[in-house]
Formats: structure tokens, sequence, C-alpha cells
């Protein structure tokens, strides 16, 4: 987690010595406020004129636990040309995708149609969304990749989204995020489930979102840290929800992503879930295999932010726990919490692990071999 | 499996109430008409439901009634066979969950004098916990208090999953309190129900309630820190109970990351969050979320980068283990010293006090 403040020139000199990575969790802003009218129904712009988002939180502009740094992102990463930090492609590639290498950018778009009140204002911002996500990145750098954004809320609505950008090369998952109204497991979520697993998407779950629920189990706390420290709680609970609802019983081809959530905390939760599914399976019929053997299968994280422990074989003990299959590398860019490539994995990796982490598993992952 | 010592201390015994009609002789007229008059029932909470595998060991479950509601099955299945010295009692019962303040403390204070009349009393070897209304810090002051002038209350009871987290400043007066007279704050899995059992709203299971204890002792571990709490209170011990523990190092390797980039919006946490845990943290033994492999156990105690965080527990008589394999296997002997004695006494400064015949507070 470093904030960086890098000399641009020195950085692009270094490009052809670096290592050709994905980055599996890249932020794409609007420049401005209305960026995103062109591809919303009149309707739907004079609404969000009068009415704005109306999300299940309680304030009009911004989050409610002001971020670290302006927009939660880097303060070397304004586009000289103007607007916030991820709004323009000629400065990402500037900045970020041609020094650091970046072969397979997937774009997580984080202020969509996703946590508002209003179902229909949900799916019109999520298409706009989509939609905007192929006129201003994908077509115009072949390196980025799209993520289907849906209205989280609305089962049907967000199928029918997925059915109508199945078999699109722009788009590469379907995105989630961790907090909605209920766990990702309930069955209101079920036709999401459903719709990309027939299109052979996988579904990537990003942390935050806003469902109506306190941030903890015991209501809610009082600070920025542990809002982001708790995305790894959040995230542990949306997954025990989707393993124990037989989500992966269901739809066995369903990959899933656990993005910018920390992966640290899977052995643990995955030795827990067997040893209670071994108390209380009869509780649950439909969930036959051991919780950790669908986790095994159907689930894989993205790095950002690495857990770094003081001392690194830890780290290795974690990762050969959970498999160097499963890791997917990501920056976060523009993030200010942004995991740089070259200093992310200590030394003492074996090329075939370091390979598969920084760019064969998000290609196989993404169908992209 | 690794063998027990005997003159350990057992710190996560759970009697039961047999049921509410059992308090009425500890409620005064006002309380014992209103749960007669109402038709009160049994205040069970779902975080353990009687029947439910969890709650009970099969071989511990006692032909008629609640587990753990008799004390002569605690001697012969608990404090016997592993030659336990001292045993700390966690009564779980529905008292925190009713929303009327006044009902919670009636119901508290009924519940502690139960537990020192007809536990403490009963067996030289068991220590009592003081279950708070948590809703009134004034009053959980009050019956932290009163409670304590009883050396054979141990500790201060709260659950993992409460109105609000457990770092906020409207708890400290608690803390200060159990401070100044020696009582370490255990937090015990379960919830009052008051939010969500979880950090993403109501799952469908009571398996999932269980799974996500581990999540809400996360979460409360963190506010703990970072509101400050042991950086006012730095003699504070607070000890997790059934909390698991193998989460403990990757969750703390999180925690310092953010703590290393944000620590400007908590400038008061000026420790480390892993020094702080080393001295103001510990954890009971079971459940041991970890497969039965001594490789990845060995890995998982080095981890911890610690023996004094563990405290020995059998939690009983909920379902962890079986047989007498409460030890994961593995262990040495010193670390089962350290687990099952040192520990402990290191913790519950009151264990060592001498303790005279008492009469119920």
């Amino acid at each position: 987690m470093n904030v960086q403040f890098r000399d641009l020139p020195e950085q692009a000199a270094s490009k052809d010595a670096k290592t050709a990575i994905a980055d599996c969790d890249i932020h794409p802003a609007r420049a401005t406020r209305t960026e995103l009218y062109p591809f919303l129904a009149r309707r739907w712009q004079e609404h969000l004129e009068t009415y704005d988002k109306h999300a299940y939180q309680g304030m009009m502009e911004g989050p409610p636990y002001p971020k670290a740094q302006p927009n939660a992102s880097r303060r070397d990463a304004y586009p000289p040309e103007g607007g916030p930090q991820g709004s323009s492609l000629s400065f990402m590639q500037k900045q970020h995708l041609d020094p650091n290498n970046v072969v397979l950018g997937v774009l997580n778009p984080l202020a969509t149609g996703q946590g508002i009140r209003n179902q229909d204002l949900a799916a019109a911002i999520c298409s706009a969304i989509n939609d905007w996500q192929i006129e201003k990145w994908t077509s115009k750098d072949s390196r980025l990749k799209g993520s289907i954004v849906v209205a989280n809320e609305d089962g049907p609505a967000a199928a029918a989204e997925i059915r109508k950008r199945a078999g699109d090369p722009n788009f590469v998952q379907v995105l989630l995020l961790s907090r909605n109204v209920e766990p990702l497991g309930q069955r209101r979520y079920w036709p999401i489930y459903e719709a990309a697993e027939e299109a052979g998407l996988p579904v990537g779950v990003h942390a935050f979102g806003f469902g109506g629920n306190p941030i903890t189990a015991s209501g809610w706390p009082s600070f920025y840290i542990e809002e982001m420290v708790g995305h790894s709680q959040c995230q542990q609970t949306a997954l025990a929800s989707l393993v124990l609802e037989g989500v992966f019983e269901r739809h066995p081809t369903l990959k899933m992503i656990m993005i910018e959530a920390g992966f640290g905390w899977t052995p643990s939760l995955c030795w827990r879930l067997d040893k209670v599914w071994r108390r209380l399976r009869s509780e649950v019929p439909h969930v036959k295999r051991p919780p950790s053997e669908y986790i095994r299968d159907h689930i894989y994280w993205t790095t950002q932010p690495m857990e770094d422990p003081e001392r690194r074989q830890d780290l290795f003990d974690v990762i050969d726990w959970i498999g160097w299959d499963k890791l997917l590398f990501a920056t976060d860019y523009p993030h200010w919490d942004f995991d740089d490539p070259s200093r992310v994995l200590p030394a003492g990796v074996s090329e075939d692990n370091r390979a598969a982490f920084y760019l064969g598993n998000a290609r196989r992952v993404y169908g992209l071999e | 499996m690794t063998s027990t010592i005997a003159g350990g201390v057992d710190c996560d015994l759970h009697p039961a109430v047999p049921h509410l009609t059992s308090l009425l002789p500890y409620l005064n007229d006002y309380w014992r008409d209103q749960v007669t008059t109402r038709g009160m029932v049994d205040l069970v909470s779902q975080s353990y439901p009687p029947n439910s595998p969890i709650s009970a060991r099969p071989d511990w479950r006692p032909a008629q009634g609640k587990p753990g509601s008799r004390l002569a099955d605690m001697q012969a299945q608990a404090l016997d066979p592993f030659q336990t010295a001292f045993g700390i009692c966690n009564p779980f019962y529905g008292v925190q969950m009713v929303f009327s303040e006044d009902m919670a403390v009636a119901f508290c204070r009924a519940l502690n004098d139960w537990l020192a009349k007809e536990w403490l009393d009963q067996d030289a070897r068991l220590r009592g916990s003081i279950v708070i209304p948590v809703q009134s810090v004034e009053k959980s002051v009050a019956e932290i208090e009163r409670c304590a002038a009883d050396p054979r209350f141990v500790q201060v009871l709260m659950l993992v999953m409460g109105d609000m987290p457990l770092g906020k400043r409207h708890y400290w007066p608690i803390y200060a309190a159990a401070e100044r007279l020696g009582l370490p704050i255990g937090i015990h899995a379960g919830s009052n129900y008051h939010n969500p059992p979880s950090s993403v709203g109501w799952g469908s299971y009571h398996i999932e309630d269980y799974v996500a204890q581990a999540q809400a002792f996360q979460t409360q571990l963190t506010s703990l820190i970072v509101e400050g709490v042991f950086a006012r209170h730095p003699k504070l011990k607070m000890v997790m109970l059934e909390s698991g523990f193998t989460w403990l190092p990757p969750f703390l390797w999180r925690l310092h990351k953010f703590w290393r980039g944000i620590r400007m919006e908590t400038p008061w946490v000026d420790r480390a969050p892993l020094e702080i845990v080393r001295s103001n943290i510990r954890l009971s033994l079971q459940p041991v979320d970890a497969p039965d492999d001594g490789s990845v156990l060995h890995r998982l105690f080095d981890h911890m980068q610690s023996d004094e965080l563990l405290l020995f527990s059998t939690d009983y008589p909920h379902w962890q283990f079986d047989g007498n394999d409460v030890l994961p296997r593995g262990l040495s002997s010193d670390l089962v010293r350290k687990i099952m004695i040192d520990n402990p006494f290191a913790t519950y400064g009151r264990l060592s006090q001498e303790v005279a015949r008492e009469t119920t507070p």
C-alpha cells in the first residue's frame, strides 16, 4: 500500500525490462458529472437532476466514511487535462498501463447503479455504464476489458443485462459488490449467477457497496480504517453465504472472483466452514461437499491490498494453502492503496508461480488464453 | 492428540439456566410478577438452539433438560476428566437480548446471583463472569461493582454481536470499572440480535450465524484497537471466547497494513496492532478452526508469534472436539503448560486471590 509520487519519464524508460502483467482491478472514472448522460434516456437524466441516486446510504455526495485521499485516489493520478483520477485513458496509459506493462487490464467501475433503491434507475445507470465502458475505454485500448455491471437487487433485470452483453468481447466478467441488501447467496441473486454461468462469464465481487445493513454485525463503526479492514469480513460472510446456499452446487461451472478484500483470511474460513459443516450438515443437505471444496473449485482472489506479514514465509504458507493458481494480480489503480507490481511479491517465488500470479491465472479465469 | 495436564484453568464453561422460572427466586416482586403475568417464556438465544449438534456433544447430552444445566454433569464431563483447578462459568442466556434496559438489569442481576448460589457455592473450583445489561452503561457499571465484591467473579462478560461496536467510547466506563477492579472483559460468541447477525445482512441458516461469529470477532478487535481502548486502559485485558483463533495472524497483517497507511485518522493508536494484541488480547483455545494436520498446526502456531495468547477452554458442553482431544496435536509440553496454566493465571488476576467462603452477593 504505497501512495507514490514517481518520476514519470524514468518510469517509462524501464518499461521493456518489466514482465507483462494483468491488472485485475482498475477503476475508471467519469471526467464530468454528466459524462454518462449520452447513454441515459432523457427521463433518467431529469430524474438524476431532480432526485439524484437515492442510495442505500444517507449522503447525497460522497461516501459515509470520508476516504484517506480525495476520491480515494493517488494524488499523482490527476490527469493533466483535468478531471478526477482515473478519468483519462491517455493518462492511465502513460502513468500505469505502459510503464507497468499491463497487457490485460480489467475495469471495475464502482460508481454505478448498484446500491440504489429505485431499481429502474439502477438498471438504466448500469446499462449506461456498460455502454460507456465500451465507448470510452475498451474500444480505444484493446488491453482493457470491461465488467458488466448490473442492478444487483433486481435479479431478473440483472440477468437480462448479462444476456444482452453475453458474447461481447469487450466484457470479461459480471461485477457485483460485497455489501448488498442480503448476503450474496440469497435466492434474489440467483438469476445473476444463472445468466453468468450461461454466458461463461466469471462473477467478480468487489469490496464496498451499500445494502442498508450496518457494516458490522454490531452496528456502524466510527472510522474509515474500520470500513477498509472490514471489507474482508464482509467478503468472508458473503462467500460463506454463496457456499451454504448451494450456489455452486446449482452452478457447477460458475467461477467467482473476490476483489480487493484480501485473501489471507481464506484458509481459516475454510477450516471453520468445514468443521461446522460436519456438525450441522443436516441443516443444509443441499451442501453436498465440504465447503472448502466448493471454494477451491470456484473461487479466485485478486491480490491488492496484499497482506504483507513481517516474515515472508508466513505469506507463502497462506498462499500454499490457497493455491498459487488462485490469485490474480491487481493494483487498484488509481486508488491510494495501489500495490506496485515491482514490489508486491517478495523474493523466493518460483518462475512458474510468479508467471501464474502476474498473468497466467487471469488469462485462464477470464478465458483469454 | 496432545495430553492435558492437571491444575489447568478451563476458561469457557457454560452452565445453562434450566428455564426462566429458575431465575424467579432472584427477581423482586415486580419482575416476578411481570414474568408470570405477561406469560414470558424461556429466554433461549437462537445462537445456540438447544438441540443443535453444536450446542452439546452427543455424549454430554443429558437424558432430559438443557445440556450444561446440571453441576454433576459438568463435574463428571469437564472438571474431573481434565483435572481442572479452576473453571470459569460463562452463562449464555438471553438476558442481553431483551430491549427494555430495566428488564435487562433485573434479569442480569438475577442471573449473576443464580450463578453464585447454584454453581459457585456448590463447587470450589468454579469461578464466574458478570453478565451485564449493556443497553445501560451506568447500570452495567453498577452491576460490575456489585458483583466484584465477590472475588469469585473474575471477569465481565459481553457478547461479540451487540448494539454497537465494542470500541465505541460509549462503553468506556464499563472498561474503566473492569480495569479498576482487576476484571478482564470476556467477549463471547453470540448476538443479541439487535442488528443482523452478519455484516451483510440476515443469512438463512443457523450454520451461517455460527460461522459469522469469527468475522464478528474480527470487526470487534478492529474497533477495540482503533478506537483507542487500550491506549486509555493499558492494563485492561480482553478475552475472546469461542472466537476461533486461526484467523488472527492474517487479520493482523491486514490491519497493520491499513494502520500504516491511514494512522493519521486514529493518531492515538501509537503501537502496532500486533503489539496491542500481545499486551491486551487473549483468545480461548476452542474451537480450533484448523485441519488435523500437525505440520499445518505447527505453522499456524508459529504465525501467532507468541505463546501467551491462548487460554485453555473446553467450551463445555458445546461440541468442539471428541473424547479428550481438547488440545490440538503436536503442542509442546511447554506450550501446553502456557495455555492451560500460565496464560490463564496471568490473565485472570483474581484466580490467585484467596477466596474466603463467601456468601452470595
